[in-house]
């Protein structure tokens, strides 16, 4: 439930901003990507069409649903499944809205300020609500997948997810189009709450066809001693992705840890960055990304700390390989601090493969085309951390799966 | 099993080495002295194949076919192999997963063979990313080993090697050079590049060399070529080696 004020606030805000580009990314011409309704349900998730649950499958979805706790499937603008294993809530947006008033959590991270987010805003939307009851820390990853069955679809995306004090999970989202759709438009928008001593880990794997744009805007807001760690995979080709999500470290302690792994490849502009504003006494942040631009991509690698708050402390780390002539990679890091007894440091790496590795393994007896894929996957492979065992291990697997075709 | 006949090479067009010629025989070791700058990482670098090493005279045969032009993975592949004195890291790569692209031995004997180099504990790591100088050397020799090429070169297998090591990394060198077996089971062959070389005492050598100033300047058994290096420095080397001339 949502008050008239709220909703004639978002109808206003977002008929004004209905045409308005984005700072960030080439401009889309949203005429062209169509929101379309429908119906359809499934039982389990084994139910999908047999190349469908493979795509899944390899970004690491456990179908059977046997080592989940919980489940969530949005084809299209489409909730088709949704299965909660555990204690963990989760629901359609459209219910949790019925069932909760969401009155300080829906449009409350995240502003409406782009032609994207009023699209999400005015047209039908899915997306998932997912709320962690206090106390309870879940140990199996929760699964969703964003799914676009049809070409030239927009799938439009509104998340929330809330994680009550002492409360925690581990959130696998795949997003992926079907294997024969090649173009299509994701837009979303994702709010996230972490309460006291709540722990939030959310692992984000890409797999879009060639000629799919995507543009997320993200909030994340973490209370005292909250921790959130966000990974964030994109290694197959894809048109275009633009997304600077914006983490709030407002709670004493909070801290952040965003890492995110981009293979631009083919024709793919990729626009991706973390801001972390620091603002709660003692907070943290740690920002690592590894970018590799090949062939005729283009990849920006944004970074923001922004040090607000007594004591606090951010690191950003960004590496880049450049593999291509025809590719670009950009990397902007960026300190903003506004207090003096904060420390804030970034480090910033953009080259091409060295000559000297090439050779060293050339000379065990690797041809050229198997060193370079070799130290590609190396350098993508970065250990994720803070992830448990078993996340690690669905989050290593699926990079291999998906670097084998290299 | 491998020849090299008046081999002058440039890098950056600079004249390094100057007709050299080298003989090595299977089941031959042989060990080349020489003070820093002499020419010793460029021949090595030459015969693994090093595309920065430019060969202006001569030629390289090895197991009679000429190799000189042939790139450095293929040599790789025909049975030359190289532990690096300092070789790069390569991040992200586990020095497992390198070992079994690289294997042509099976994993159980690898897995030995780390236990016996007390480096079990490594196969995890990120290939020579964070490694000490000894690291390294028993990380190049784990590679070399899972290869198993018929020519191996040693790039000062002992620098900054501890004396505890040095003995065991010699002894597996000797191992690897297949000299701890019968002069009659002997398939490999090989070329030490080393500055004094306490590690030579674990290892069965043949044949020394000195190399000074890019030409091999004196050669004949290794007791011969360390005691007259002792006695007189590579001075008298290269003037011995114009007198001759």
């Amino acid at each position: 439930m949502l008050s008239k004020e709220k909703i004639e606030r978002i109808r206003r805000a977002a008929e004004k901003y209905r045409d308005v580009p984005a700072p960030h990314g080439e401009d889309i011409d949203l005429s062209k990507y169509k929101v379309e309704g429908g119906k359809v349900e499934i039982n389990s998730l084994e139910d999908l069409e047999e190349e469908e649950r493979a795509k899944l499958e390899n970004l690491g979805i456990d179908v059977r649903e046997e080592r989940t706790s919980g489940s969530y499937l949005q084809i299209n603008n489409n909730v088709v499944y949704t299965r909660a294993k555990s204690k963990v809530e989760i629901l359609p947006i459209s219910e949790a809205l019925k069932k909760y008033n969401l009155e300080d959590y829906f449009w409350n991270l995240v502003e409406i300020k782009d032609k994207y987010t009023a699209r999400v805003a005015l047209e039908r939307t899915g997306g998932f609500f997912i709320r962690v009851p206090k106390g309870v820390r879940e140990t199996l990853p929760l699964q969703t997948c964003l799914l676009i069955g049809r070409e030239y679809t927009s799938q439009n995306v509104h998340n929330i997810v809330i994680v009550e004090e002492d409360a925690e999970l581990n959130i696998i989202t795949g997003c992926a189009t079907s294997p024969h759709v090649k173009s299509g438009l994701h837009l979303s928008v994702s709010e996230f709450y972490i309460k006291r001593n709540g722990k939030l880990t959310y692992t984000m794997i890409h797999d879009w066809g060639e000629k799919v744009h995507v543009r997320q805007r993200t909030g994340v807001y973490i209370e005292d001693n909250g921790v959130y760690i966000n990974n964030y995979v994109v290694i197959t080709p894809v048109r275009s992705i633009q997304s600077y999500p914006a983490v709030y470290c407002a709670g004493e302690n909070s801290k952040a840890t965003l890492q995110s792994v981009v293979y631009g490849r083919k024709k793919s502009k990729i626009d991706l960055g973390s801001k972390v504003v620091l603002s709660g006494r003692g907070s943290r942040a740690d920002i690592v990304s590894r970018s590799i631009a090949d062939d005729n991509s283009e990849v920006v690698a944004r970074g923001r700390l922004v040090g607000e708050g007594e004591e606090v402390k951010g690191h950003l780390e960004c590496k880049g390989l450049i593999i291509s002539d025809e590719a670009r990679l950009y990397a902007v890091p960026e300190l903003d601090a506004r207090r003096s007894n904060i420390e804030l440091s970034h480090e910033a790496a953009v080259g091409k493969i060295a000559e000297e590795q090439l050779l060293y393994l050339m000379s065990r007896g690797l041809t050229e085309e198997e060193a370079v894929s070799l130290i590609i996957k190396g350098f993508l492979s970065m250990d994720l951390s803070g992830l448990p065992p078993t996340l690690a291990e669905a989050v290593k697997r699926i990079m291999d799966i998906t670097l084998e075709g290299l | 099993m491998l020849s090299i006949e008046n081999l002058s090479v440039k890098v950056e067009d600079r004249l390094i080495l100057r007709d050299v010629n080298l003989n090595i025989n299977v089941g031959e070791v042989h060990v080349l002295f020489g003070p820093n700058g002499a020419g010793k990482s460029t021949l090595i670098n030459t015969i693994i194949g090093n595309p920065r090493y430019k060969v202006v005279e001569g030629s390289i045969y090895f197991k009679g076919k000429d190799i000189t032009d042939m790139p450095i993975y293929e040599r790789a592949k025909l049975g030359i192999g190289l532990a690096y004195q300092k070789p790069p890291e390569i991040p992200g790569v586990k020095l497992r997963d390198l070992l079994k692209i690289i294997a042509r031995v099976d994993w159980e004997e690898i897995e030995r063979m780390a236990e016996i180099l007390k480096f079990k504990d490594f196969l995890d790591r990120d290939v020579n990313v964070g490694f000490s100088g000894g690291e390294v050397k028993r990380s190049e020799l784990l590679q070399l080993f899972a290869q198993n090429p018929d020519f191996m070169m040693f790039d000062e297998p002992d620098s900054g090697v501890d004396v505890e090591n040095i003995k065991l990394l010699g002894r597996i060198i000797n191992h690897l050079l297949e000299k701890d077996r019968k002069p009659a089971d002997r398939r490999k062959a090989g070329l030490i590049i080393t500055h004094m070389g306490h590690i030579l005492k674990f290892i069965n050598v043949d044949r020394a060399h000195i190399l000074y100033n890019g030409v091999i300047a004196c050669s004949g058994s290794p007791e011969e070529i360390l005691n007259t290096i002792i006695k007189y420095g590579y001075k008298r080397c290269i003037r011995c080696y114009q007198r001759r001339r």
